[in-house]
């Protein structure tokens, strides 16, 4: 139990600064197709005997470097994502069907099973959201800056494809150490969720990355604890607290914005 | 002094050559002004000279150390991205506070440091971005339409400041303009693009010249006529005059 909330919170730590870009670029699709993809890594690391992080991790980062390779060459981004996405989750579920003998739990990897975290699988976790923060704190005037105007970036001697790459494989890293947490289906949700409620509560966006990360943890914590009390499965219990979050702030936001 | 030279420059985007030959320069403290027609290649020009847009031949040179002030065309900050305007002064250059409220006051906007950028208006926003460009005292100021958006007093209005801002700081301005008769009074010189430099010179010259008439000249007469009309009677004119013989 202890693992699986130090797991849930070193996922948040790693989803919310990012989950903010996500959300002000509006690649909220991007997170999804990197994790339907990821399904194929998952396939395709049971086949070759791998570990399901390094196999994730690779389809996750081949697939961020096949988006923004043909991006802009002719196909609308949400046209590519969507035939990257499904086909890559297409091919993964026809390549887990070859695999016969194992018996897989799909749904292990489609919704998570945190209970199931590993000693070593926190190592991974932690290591890879210390990476995506690191990552991310360290470019973060930059990638603010190229999110808001890519001339400006040229202008200030850096280049904006550079950064877009950054959040790429940022957002790869987490897809691919996400998954034994909240799963596949619900990895964008924890990466949308609480950047989202956060929007209503922040000033600044260093002020909305910490309130997601805070909101994320929270989440983790409440999800964890109301899935052991109900018997419901965790991954989506956190996900189901991080939505009701989200509600309650977004209500509050409205109510005093009517007021002022 | 030279702070920027484009030589021999062509662009293209794929089969699509947009800039052929191109060559120009522009001098420390000069207001030059780029006028072209729609895909001219104006905003490609703009986008060479900050390193944005790949050259297929040609080069440019800028001063060694050159510090760039930079005031996009139209700056998207989605609603989900809460910013200040004082964070926003701060995003490519960490300055303290004082410097942001001076920048923000040579640009004609003071007080606004706490306000959400997404609550200023459109008259505001442009005048926050040339606040933001202004603020590390930058050797030239480069404006791609920056009054798109802003009805004719407010884009009036805007290119004075920018007289202003450059009568006080001496930088030079490189600006995109489609506002033909309020750019070319506000300038020392004025280049014709359309694909490759048609003409260039002083406003007078460029409005007189045939092939910026070939290009304006049936559009355009009630912006000429109001520009003649300026170097006739206008009071501003005079001024302006003195500024560019300093």
């Amino acid at each position: 139990m202890t693992r699986a909330t130090l797991a849930g919170v070193g996922v948040a730590f790693a989803a919310a600064p990012l989950g903010c870009f996500v959300v002000w670029r509006r690649m909220a699709y991007f997170g999804d197709a990197t994790a339907h993809a990821a399904i194929l890594g998952v396939a395709l690391s049971l086949t070759f005997q791998m570990s399901v992080f390094t196999g994730a991790l690779a389809v996750a980062l081949i697939m961020a470097l096949t988006v923004t390779l043909l991006a802009g060459r002719g196909y609308a981004m949400d046209t590519l994502l969507g035939v990257l996405a499904h086909s890559a989750l297409a091919f993964g579920l026809v390549a887990v069907s070859f695999l016969s003998g194992v018996r897989i739990d799909l749904m292990a990897y489609l919704f998570g099973d945190i209970l199931a975290v590993s000693r070593s699988d926190l190592v991974v976790i932690w290591g890879g959201a210390a990476l995506v923060v690191a990552l991310i704190t360290w470019r973060w005037s930059q990638l603010l800056t190229a999110t808001m105007n890519e001339e400006l970036a040229y202008a200030s001697g850096f280049d904006p494809k550079r950064e877009q790459l950054i959040l790429t494989l940022s957002l790869a890293v987490t897809v691919a150490v996400a998954i034994k947490v909240v799963g596949v289906l619900l990895i964008a949700a924890m990466l949308i969720i609480p950047a989202a409620a956060a929007r209503s509560l922040a000033r600044s966006p260093e002020s909305m990355a910490l309130i997601a990360a805070a909101i994320g943890a929270v989440s983790s914590l409440a999800g964890l604890r109301a899935a052991y009390v109900f018997d419901t499965p965790a991954g989506p219990s956190i996900v189901c607290v991080a939505a009701i979050l989200f509600a309650c702030f977004s209500l509050a936001g409205w109510n005093g914005q009517r007021k002022t | 002094m030279t702070l920027i030279t484009a030589e021999d420059l062509s662009v293209r985007y794929g089969a699509n050559t947009v800039l052929r030959h191109v060559n120009m320069s522009i001098e420390a403290g000069e207001i030059v002004t780029i006028v072209g027609p729609n895909g001219s290649g104006k905003t490609s020009l703009l986008r060479a000279i900050i390193g944005a847009a790949k050259l297929c031949e040609g080069q440019v040179t800028r001063k060694p150390g050159l510090k760039i002030g930079y005031v996009p065309q139209k700056l998207h900050i989605d609603p989900t991205l809460p910013i200040t305007v004082e964070r926003f002064m701060r995003l490519t250059h960490r300055v303290p506070r004082p410097a942001c409220k001076s920048a923000l006051e040579a640009a004609g906007v003071p007080d606004l440091l706490g306000r959400q950028m997404s609550q200023l208006s459109g008259g505001q926003f442009q005048r926050v971005l040339l606040a933001r460009a202004l603020i590390n005292a930058p050797d030239i100021l480069l404006l791609d339409e920056a009054t798109q958006g802003l009805d004719q007093r407010g884009s009036a209005a805007f290119y004075k400041q920018i007289e202003t801002v450059r009568r006080e700081t001496g930088c030079a301005v490189l600006m995109i303009s489609h506002e033909l008769h309020v750019v070319m009074s506000a300038s020392d010189r004025v280049i014709c693009l359309n694909g490759h430099v048609c003409c260039e010179g002083s406003p007078a010259v460029v409005a007189s010249a045939p092939e910026y008439r070939a290009l304006f000249g049936t559009g355009t007469g009630g912006a000429l006529a109001l520009y003649r009309h300026e170097h006739d009677h206008g009071h501003d004119h005079a001024d302006h005059s003195q500024e560019a013989a300093e």
